[in-house]
């Protein structure tokens, strides 16, 4: 797998999960691409960096292992207006007339006046940094694109059906062309990241089942990355008696009793109702995990991480990644 | 370490002013925007107010939390169960639940809206030649900025209708809240923009001075665009401009009604977040920008906080005892497994909470005189009316 699109709903943490899976796979000397399309800085704010440019910068340090050398994550924020004044550059040699039409506000224009193709250009500059190629060897061994949420991912994704109505020959068909043969390459996946709540979880069922229905035999889906994953209190056996009954109280009074604790009973009352609401809510999870699979995908399992996401926390997703064979 | 203390967002008495007329519920994505809404709406109408909520979404999730079906772009009638809200008996509005009160509840049909707008503002002829154009249709399907165009368009149509006296609006699933108010405007000046016009302008004559003046720029602004798009997209938006030229100034004076709309007395914003940094910091933003543009906010409704029963009973406290209680049962216990348990997911609740109050006293201490209504955290999904009533209760003040 040389091309990772990493989607998901809103508020699942797909830049976060994107920015690990990056990290994930350069470890072990690899040099990777960390492609953000929706121009928000998510990348800048993950790794705690200032704004990112239209130019490949490495951002990031895979740590390196007792038998693997690190890796460098590089990041590049691509966005439609840049992208289309650097093809025209490459294919008309207007770089000069390209400035003064930024200026006019000729390229916003044309890629708001045509939706397609600020998509095709954005996939796009994934699809070259894929195949890029310096002195015979690829540059990248892996490119990871932060690409729009689920909602989208479909229509984003779906190159050639999007340009259709743009021009029937030409450069910009030859170059949708490429990116497609690319998109539906076996080289290329399509991660989902959610979370273990309802909603989430069905746009993950309703994404793929969009991605596979998709014409041209459909886009290959890769992993459920499911974040933010809680420990359960409790095995889960125990958890469903919980949920469906009620906690011993007095169990628990005698419990914290034991370890020194005033005022057990009332106590006691409390964490029960914590230790319920637990219950409840890991039962209701576990639901959602059932359907996760479905699909029949691979899954792998991100950690809540409570104490603050900051770079630590980042690299510990990486790991969590790696040991279960994402990356 | 100095708290700060917002003020209390009394939602029930925004909703019981009967000069409340449109509340708008504006948060980037992912932090129940729609629940909330739905929740205001259902509570409002619990409260007497006649109310439509208009969801933007095209996840159908307030179809799914509302218990319907399916919803469309008028407002159907969401029959709810006679019950007294929480805090109506002490506030005594209007005891007895549903007295008089009704909801409705409608989701966007963007498309549909827009044809609408072509359909009101063009003759027969000329609204079918504009619905059958392939820009047309692009435009009113696919463009950013025209679901929050027709947002606005929508939420200005029902306060006209005046069937209802009180609005909840959802709005549209964007990454930034500002989107809301910045995209029907960028779409409106787009549509009457000047590259628009230029592209016209050759089929007409008395465009020629104005050809004269960018003369120099015109060729290659079309040459360029036209290697881009190909002549057939080019062609489409000149036939689709030049069929609409007499709409155009009705897009801006619509976007610009909605967006006085906002500012008129009886619109009150909610800025909708869960107590993560991101969600925050959108919030911060949208907090600035409304007090920019001088449009009224209300506060802002903190979901998802995490309440713990027994938070009298620290972090450390509990995961000392849960150690004490561990040694104490030795290698083969496990007589208080469920004690130990409790008192460790209490300490990491603790934790959790902490740092929510930590990311929330961020915003407060940006934004001290924003009142805050907190929503804890359902064990459950939202999905249906009792869920929404129970979030709805969350706002009671008694």
């Amino acid at each position: 797998m040389r091309l990772h699109v990493v989607t998901g709903k809103g508020g699942a943490g797909k830049t976060t999960v994107a920015s690990a899976l990056a990290l994930a796979l350069a470890s072990g000397g690899k040099r990777v691409l960390l492609i953000e399309v929706e121009g928000r800085q998510g990348i800048a704010q993950v790794f705690d960096c200032p704004p990112l440019p239209y130019e490949e910068r490495k951002i990031a340090v895979a740590p390196a292992t007792d038998t693997q050398p690190g890796g460098d994550v590089n990041a590049l924020v691509a966005d439609p207006e840049s992208a289309l004044l650097e093809y025209l550059e490459m294919f008309y040699n207007l770089r000069h007339a390209g400035k003064a039409l930024t200026k006019l506000g000729v390229m916003d224009f044309a890629t708001t006046i045509a939706p397609g193709l600020r998509d095709v250009l954005l996939t796009g500059k994934a699809a070259e940094a894929v195949r890029r190629k310096k002195a015979g060897k690829l540059v990248y061994d892996a490119v990871v694109m932060d690409a729009p949420p689920t909602g989208r991912i479909g229509r984003f994704l779906n190159v050639t059906s999007e340009v259709s109505g743009l021009a029937r020959v030409g450069p910009i068909r030859n170059h949708a062309d490429t990116v497609q043969k690319v998109i539906h390459s076996p080289e290329t996946a399509v991660h989902f990241v959610t979370t273990l709540e309802e909603m989430p979880v069905q746009e993950v069922l309703d994404g793929i089942a969009e991605l596979r229905e998709l014409p041209g035999g459909g886009i290959q889906v890769g992993g459920i990355l499911i974040n933010m994953v809680r420990p359960m209190a409790l095995p889960l056996s125990q958890l469903e008696k919980l949920a469906a009954g009620s906690v011993d109280e007095h169990e628990l009074a005698i419990g914290l009793k034991a370890a020194g604790l005033d005022d057990s009973v009332r106590l006691a009352g409390d964490l029960a109702a914590e230790l319920t609401e637990h219950a409840v809510a890991a039962v209701g999870q576990e639901q959602q995990r059932r359907r996760l699979a479905e699909p029949g995908q691979p899954r792998y399992d991100l950690p809540m991480i409570t104490d603050g996401l900051d770079l630590g926390g980042l690299y510990r997703l990486a790991t969590a990644l790696r040991e279960q064979g994402a990356a | 370490m100095s708290k700060v203390n917002p003020p209390q967002l009394d939602v029930d008495r925004l909703i019981d002013d009967r000069r409340t007329r449109v509340i708008v519920c504006c948060g980037s994505g992912g932090v129940g925007k729609t629940t909330t809404a739905a929740a205001i709406g259902l509570r409002a109408a619990e409260r007497g107010r006649h109310v439509v909520v208009l969801t933007v979404d095209p996840a159908r999730r307030l179809a799914q939390s509302m218990g319907l079906s399916r919803l469309d772009n008028t407002p159907r009638p969401v029959p709810f169960p006679d019950r007294v809200p929480a805090g109506v008996s002490v506030k005594g509005t209007d005891p007895g639940g549903s007295g008089g009160g009704s909801l409705h509840a409608m989701m966007l049909d963007m498309k549909r809206t827009f044809d609408e707008i072509v359909e009101a503002h063009a003759d027969p002829d000329r609204a079918a030649q504009i619905l059958a154009n392939p820009f047309y249709q692009s435009l009113s399907s696919g463009f950013s900025g025209t679901q929050e165009y027709m947002a606005m368009e929508k939420l200005g149509q029902l306060r006209r209708a005046e069937e209802w006296d009180l609005i909840v609006v959802d709005t549209p699933p964007s990454r930034s809240a500002l989107d809301f108010l910045d995209a029907p405007q960028r779409l409106g000046r787009f549509l009457d923009g000047r590259l628009i016009r230029l592209l016209v302008v050759p089929a007409k004559v008395g465009g020629r001075a104005y050809v004269r003046v960018l003369n120099a720029g015109f060729g290659m602004v079309t040459g360029v665009l036209t290697k881009v798009l190909g002549a057939q997209v080019l062609k489409d938006v000149q036939t689709f401009v030049s069929a609409l030229d007499t709409m155009f100034g009705g897009f801006r004076e619509r976007a610009d009604y909605t967006y006085r709309l906002l500012r008129a007395p009886g619109t009150a914003f909610l800025v909708i977040a869960a107590p993560e940094p991101d969600a925050l910091r959108e919030a911060s933003y949208f907090v600035e920008r409304l007090a920019e543009e001088g449009m009224p906010l209300a506060g802002l409704v903190l979901n998802r906080v995490h309440r713990l029963p027994a938070a009298r009973l620290s972090a450390a406290r509990s995961l000392a005892a849960s150690e004490t209680l561990q040694a104490s049962d030795g290698e083969g216990g496990g007589s208080h497994a469920l004690t130990v348990a409790a008192l460790r997911l209490h300490a990491e609740r603790m934790q959790q909470s902490a740092i929510e109050h930590r990311v929330a006293e961020h915003f407060t201490s940006a934004h001290p005189h924003v009142p805050v209504a907190e929503v804890p955290a359902q064990p459950d999904d939202v999905h249906d009316l009792a869920g929404l009533a129970a979030v709805g209760d969350s706002f009671s003040t008694e």
